[in-house]
């Protein structure tokens, strides 16, 4: 059942669904307030849960005390490590399909505490406001042990992790004499940037709810991007049989990868309804959502030498990032610099301090959202130290190859990026000199900035059911976090079977469905996509196999590639009056319906002679209040590369959305963390600051033609990262030319424009 | 939350009645209290909900001023026509705070009565003096980007985080209270203290004391004021500093000043001096840097917060400019 | 709006008890017996089922919990239902009408003004809400006022595009009523 990957080139018919600005499929359950969340299931008997978080970041629980919360009426049971099951013991069944190297987390697995907000104890109750009660009244007490949660005090105790993750490739080793090469050169920048940590935030807080079966089976609904992934993980962990848990994930209320791992909230409702035997929801705070995964802290060094005329002759970046004691997160960070530009002196060093803090998490475009702005605003630096054109600089060192592998792109458009991003935002009218440009108080400055992100794809198959009503089921146990999922993939499948929209559904979010991986790094449409083009592809054939059979049948003889699918009809290519339904199809040959299931796998051989990435161009136009310091986004222009776009529309929400990433990102997102306490002390909404409305002006969006026939089948390269990218290295260029104040030290709050204003 | 029992009282006489049991908290917009309680910041263990105590009504007084009744709820207020031509600057701080939800929602008594966004008073794991006296400060050597720079003490550098308190600062307002002990009218300059040694204490208000009504007095600066809010992004952020400015103009010179800023101490914070540095002046940026710098005069910054300092130096000079830039009533 | 008299009790005093509690929703009136603890929001969600209305932070700072009371929008989260007692309350389920949708709810699918769906009927009834107070006619208006609720997928250009459409189909609708 495995499908050979050919080819094929790109889909057949020009007037299908793909490629249409589509409503998404799933707008109207959204609008309605229809769609149901983790949170959003029960059962008559359903217990509630409140987890406790520890007060301390490290050191170990000495008691605990549950009298008072367990005298309350109502409240059923307190788990605690002290009265924990018996759990899996082997790290490999704690894993899941994005853990990296190391030991996971396991709650409520001793007394030692690993880092602040750890989970501690889970009160379960009858209702939800006596569990919250209850948790306030478990009194713990701690031994305290000293911590280190400091990345800055840290720097020096590093290590060079290796290839401690899936989708990350150590640094590839230095090529030329980079040190010497950077001494050599005529012009430098040599600069340090620090990224301050970032929590993921979705709307909807991490909840899962157990709903416990009369015949012992559970049906998990849990917020998470792999409902599998985490269905494999509750089965090891708790010892149970893959058919007795099936878990749901059919909306997820944004991730961003937040839910990429199997996270705690998912372990203890299923501690609570395995050993209580009955239903049971817990429900994350906005607080405790900063218990768990966040875009790591960094600090990096980017040095870049250059000739007088703009050729880089050595470029050096460096990043050091947090992970935890127990895993090592990595998101290297440096390797896109190796890619982005033609430069014969490259050293790319990453490495990583061990804090006590939860492991990281990769969120959206991890790595890349970090490293391409740091090397983007030193790009930014030596054309300004160069008087060059940003534009220009960038062009001047375009990689027409991979310069860390040496292989060519699958395809590349990122000229065209700059070129029709610069028209659009009209960056010819530059003044190129730092406060050139005003309005009244506010000084006006424009920048830019390119990004690349990886094309990745993986493995996934798809099942399609074609009843005789002519109406088409196919599913895949994939996620939609709000990425158009349900959208795309019912396009592709309408495409090739030339079916309305309305007449197919796609299903996802099961854990029963056939098997696809984690949605997450832009790599769904690639992945998925091309299981269901792969799957109705052999309906198609099936059915032109069948309408070839038929008595009269205008299409017997008539070879596949010569039939179209539109309309609900198979048509003869050549002699569009040769025609017959697809139900007439199916009626005619007594077919009640055609089940097909195919597997897509990733072209191998061209995925290892060429490099597979998005590229981007993003301009910037901030307004900096003179006096104050206080900075508007006022318009941004971000031109994408990304293969064939499926849906404009879904595409171009996912480009605004990840540029309304880059805005928190260059500006507002920051954990502060209390060193003495090792504790994030702003862990919610009001004081984590996160864009809102006023803060973002409209964002043109525009998709430049790029054809790849070696991406995968569709052509299509995915989207969901992409758009952050640049985004902060541009806003932190568009503010030193509105300024001259360079900032080098992401959030960008005013604070530190005011300091260089003085 | 914890629990707590819940009545409805029927007169402004059954609720002060009602609050001399202990652990009684009124609730009118709930929009602090309940968010505070889920925290486990307080835990009343008898509310007494006001929400539908005639106390709601916004109406001019004889001598010309305005009644806000202290159920009137936000928005109603800086909606109100009057308020927006007579005290365009209480309109504007009013819009420039929180969300339209929640303005729709928290009255005017409930907002002077709003407790700090410090997050160590917010989160119970952690050192908090106005939270748990003797506990300490958290804030102090801790994370204070959001910290006061005026009128600290070493228990507690936590700000007031009202806008519309600002504006009624400096519109001198004057605070009416019912409570055990008959009914009384308190200024506004003294209805706030400072931490000192008593952190937990945000006001002089006394158990069973309730807030009936605020007074603005006839003078409301319409012709020359504004309202400038500064912070973390563009709305929805409580404020890094805030400035409330109005001025009584002589062709170019000031002939009365009121200043008050919002987000640099434990209440909205005012200066005679400062403002009394204005009077007789001409309305300068010179002139607007020497009253600020009076003003400021005694700022402290801690690890964080110390850019406060010039930022609200540079937002007093822009909300004077302004102030004195600007004529008649504009829409807030 | 006293002081709290008592901020540290030793506390195991018992569980509330229930009190009655009526809410006309959606046109329909409810009668419920809830601990007076019970936020509006989670009698929405846990006692009448109706799971439109989202929990996004349960503290007033993300608009996703956003109803109509009375016919203004409200943080259903920092409310208790026993506050509302006789009140009507309006959530996204009350806003279609039959089969059809509010033109809010079109505009919203028409200019895709939400990608996870999370926060988008908080989004929606503050938008029907800001439409009622009538304070907003620029695009800068609307993302002042709609500014209270968080989209965490960033669509809110989109948003402003639907409102925008929106509050014109409304005062066509206003304007072509006898």
């Amino acid at each position: 059942m495995i499908a050979i990957p050919s080819i094929p080139g790109f889909l057949r018919e020009p007037n299908g669904p793909i490629g249409k600005p589509v409503n998404r499929v799933d707008g109207r359950k959204k609008v309605t307030g229809d769609a149901h969340y983790a949170a959003e299931f029960t059962l008559p008997d359903l217990a509630h849960g409140c987890i406790v978080s520890s007060a301390i970041a490290r050191g170990r629980i000495t008691r605990i005390d549950t009298a008072a919360a367990l005298a309350l009426p109502g409240v059923i049971h307190i788990f605690t490590h002290e009265n924990r099951p018996s759990l899996a013991w082997f790290d490999r069944k704690w894993k899941d399909d994005d853990a990296p190297k190391g030991s996971p987390f396991r709650p409520l697995y001793d007394a030692e505490i690993h880092h602040a907000l750890q989970p501690v104890a889970l009160v379960i109750a009858e209702s939800f406001e006596l569990a919250r009660y209850a948790a306030r009244l478990v009194h713990i007490e701690y031994e305290v042990a000293p911590h280190q949660t400091n990345l800055r005090a840290n720097r020096a105790n590093t290590f060079t992790p290796g290839k401690d993750k899936g989708g990350f490739q150590p640094p590839p080793k230095p090529r030329g004499n980079p040190e010497q090469a950077f001494l050599d050169s005529p012009v430098q920048v040599d600069v340090e940037f620090t990224q301050a940590a970032e929590y993921h935030n979705p709307m909807e807080m991490h909840a899962t709810t157990v709903l416990h079966h009369d015949d012992g089976t559970l049906t998990v609904h849990d917020k998470t991007q792999g409902a599998q992934n985490c269905h494999t993980y509750v089965c090891n962990v708790f010892g149970l049989p893959k058919s007795a848990v099936r878990v749901m994930s059919p909306f997820v209320g944004g991730a961003f990868g937040s839910g990429l791992r199997p996270q705690h909230q998912l372990f203890m409702a299923m501690l609570a309804a395995t050993q209580l035997k009955r239903s049971v929801r817990v429900e994350l705070s906005r607080p405790q959502m900063f218990s768990f995964g966040h875009r790591p802290e960094t600090i990096q060094r980017v040095a870049l030498g250059a000739d007088r005329d703009g050729t880089l002759r050595a470029l050096i970046h460096e990043a050091v990032q947090e992970s935890s004691r127990n895993e090592n997160y990595v998101e290297i960070v440096v390797n896109w610099s190796g890619q982005q530009y033609t430069c014969d002196n490259v050293r790319l060093d990453y490495k990583l301090s061990r804090l006590d803090v939860h492991t990281p998490q990769d969120q959206r475009a991890p790595g890349a959202a970090t490293g391409v702005p740091a090397l983007e605003i030193a790009m930014d630096e030596l054309a300004c130290k160069l008087g060059m054109d940003p534009v220009e600089l960038r062009l001047k060192n375009y990689a027409e190859t991979d310069p860390n592998t040496g292989n060519p792109f699958s395809s590349k458009e990122l000229r065209a990026c700059f070129q029709h991003g610069a028209e659009r935002f009209g960056w010819a009218k530059r003044t190129p000199a730092p406060r050139s440009m005003r309005e009244g108080r506010e000084l006006i400055g424009w920048g830019m900035a390119a990004g690349v992100w990886d094309a990745m794809q993986g493995q996934a198959a798809a099942k399609a059911v074609l009843g005789v009503d002519g109406k088409l089921v196919v599913s895949s146990a994939t996620a939609d976090i709000g990425t158009g999922t349900y959208t795309v993939m019912t396009q592709i499948a309408a495409d090739v079977l030339g079916l309305p929209i309305e007449e197919v559904t796609f299903c996802l979010g099961d854990s029963s469905l056939p098997t696809a991986p984690i949605e997450g790094g832009s790599w769904t449409v690639s992945t998925v996509g091309s299981a269901v083009k792969a799957v109705c592809d052999r309906v198609r054939s099936q059915l032109v196999t069948l309408a070839g059979k038929l008595d009269n049948s205008p299409l017997k003889g008539v070879a596949e590639a010569d039939v179209l699918f539109a309309d609900g009809h198979l048509i003869v290519r050549n002699d569009r009056s040769r025609r017959l339904s697809i139900t007439d199809v199916m009626r005619g040959s007594g077919t009640l319906s055609i089940e097909e299931e195919a597997r897509a796998l990733p072209y191998l051989l061209a995925r290892a002679r060429h490099t597979f990435a998005t590229h981007s161009a993003v301009f910037v136009e901030v307004r900096v209040d003179e006096d104050l310091g206080t900075i508007r986004v006022a318009r941004v222009v971000s031109a994408i590369a990304a293969g064939r776009i499926i849906n404009p529309k879904t595409a171009r929400s996912q480009i605004q959305g990840a540029v309304v990433w880059g805005i928190g990102m260059g500006l507002e997102e920051e954990a502060f963390t209390d060193h003495r306490l090792g504790r994030v002390m702003n862990h919610d909404y009001a004081e984590y600051h996160v864009p809102v409305n006023a803060d973002v002006p409209e964002i043109d969006v525009l998709f430049v033609e790029e054809h790849d026939d070696m991406v995968n089948a569709l052509g299509a390269k995915g989207v969901g990262e992409i758009g952050i990218v640049g985004v902060p290295a541009a806003i932190a260029n568009a503010i030193h030319h509105a300024t001259g104040v360079r900032v080098r030290d992401f959030p960008i709050t005013l604070d530190k424009v005011l300091a260089g204003l003085r | 939350m914890r629990s707590f029992t819940y009545a409805r009282a029927d007169s402004a006489a059954d609720a002060v009645g009602r609050a001399g049991a202990s652990g009684t908290a009124f609730v009118a917009g709930g929009t602090n209290l309940l968010d505070l309680m889920k925290a486990d910041v307080v835990h009343p263990e008898r509310l007494v909900d006001i929400s539908r105590l005639p106390l709601d009504r916004i109406e001019d007084t004889a001598e010309g001023g305005l009644r806000l009744g202290a159920l009137a709820r936000n928005a109603d207020t800086a909606y109100d026509e009057r308020v927006q031509t007579r005290y365009p600057m209480l309109s504007k701080a009013i819009l420039a705070g929180a969300s339209a939800q929640l303005r729709n929602m928290a009255t005017n008594g409930g907002n002077l009565l709003q407790r700090t966004r410090c997050y160590y008073f917010y989160d119970t794991a952690t050192p908090c003096n106005k939270r748990e006296p003797g506990s300490g400060c958290g804030a102090i050597g801790g994370v204070n980007r959001i910290h006061a720079i005026l009128g600290a003490s070493d228990q507690c550098i936590a700000v007031h985080p009202s806008d519309l308190c600002v504006a009624l600062a400096a519109l001198e307002a004057v605070v009416q209270v019912t409570g055990p002990e008959g009914e009384r009218s308190i200024p506004f300059a003294e209805f706030h203290r400072l931490p000192g040694d008593r952190p937990e204490i945000d006001t002089v208000l006394r158990p069973g004391d309730l807030i009936t009504a605020i007074d603005l007095p006839a003078k409301g600066f319409a012709e020359h004021s504004t309202y400038l809010k500064i912070r973390d992004r563009a709305s929805y952020a409580f404020a890094l500093v805030s400035v409330a400015a109005g001025l009584e103009m002589d062709g170019g010179t000031v002939r009365d000043a009121r200043l008050a800023l919002g987000g640099v101490a434990h209440k909205p914070w005012r200066d005679p001096e400062a403002e009394a540095a204005l009077i007789g002046k001409p309305a300068t940026p010179d002139q607007f840097r020497g009253a600020a710098r009076v003003l400021l005069r005694d700022a402290k910054g801690h690890e964080h917060n110390s850019f406060k300092i010039e930022l609200a130096e540079r937002a007093i000079v822009r909300a004077l400019t302004e102030a004195a830039e600007r004529k008649g009533a504009p829409r807030p | 709006m006293a002081q709290l008299k008592a901020s540290l009790r030793p506390a195991t005093a018992p569980p509330p008890e229930p009190i009655p509690v009526t809410l006309t929703v959606n046109g329909v009136e409810r009668t419920l017996h809830l601990a007076p603890w019970t936020t509006l929001l989670d009698a929405l969600r846990l006692h009448l089922d109706l799971t439109g209305t989202k929990k996004g932070c349960d503290h007033g700072q993300c608009g996703a919990c956003t109803v109509l009371v009375d016919g203004r929008r409200i943080n259903s989260c920092l409310t208790l239902a026993a506050m509302q007692d006789g009140r009507k309350v309006t959530t996204i389920e009350g806003l279609t009408t039959g089969d059809a949708l509010h033109p809010l709810q079109e505009a919203f699918i028409e200019h895709d003004a939400f990608q996870c769906g999370y926060c988008t009927p908080g989004q929606i009834c503050s938008a029907a809400g800001l439409i009622a107070e009538g304070k907003a006619s620029t695009d800068d208006e609307i993302r002042e006022l709609m500014s209270g609720n968080l989209c965490r997928c960033g669509a809110y250009p989109n948003i402003v595009a639907a409102i925008r459409q929106a509050m014109a189909a409304v005062a066509t609708k206003a304007e072509g009523a006898p």
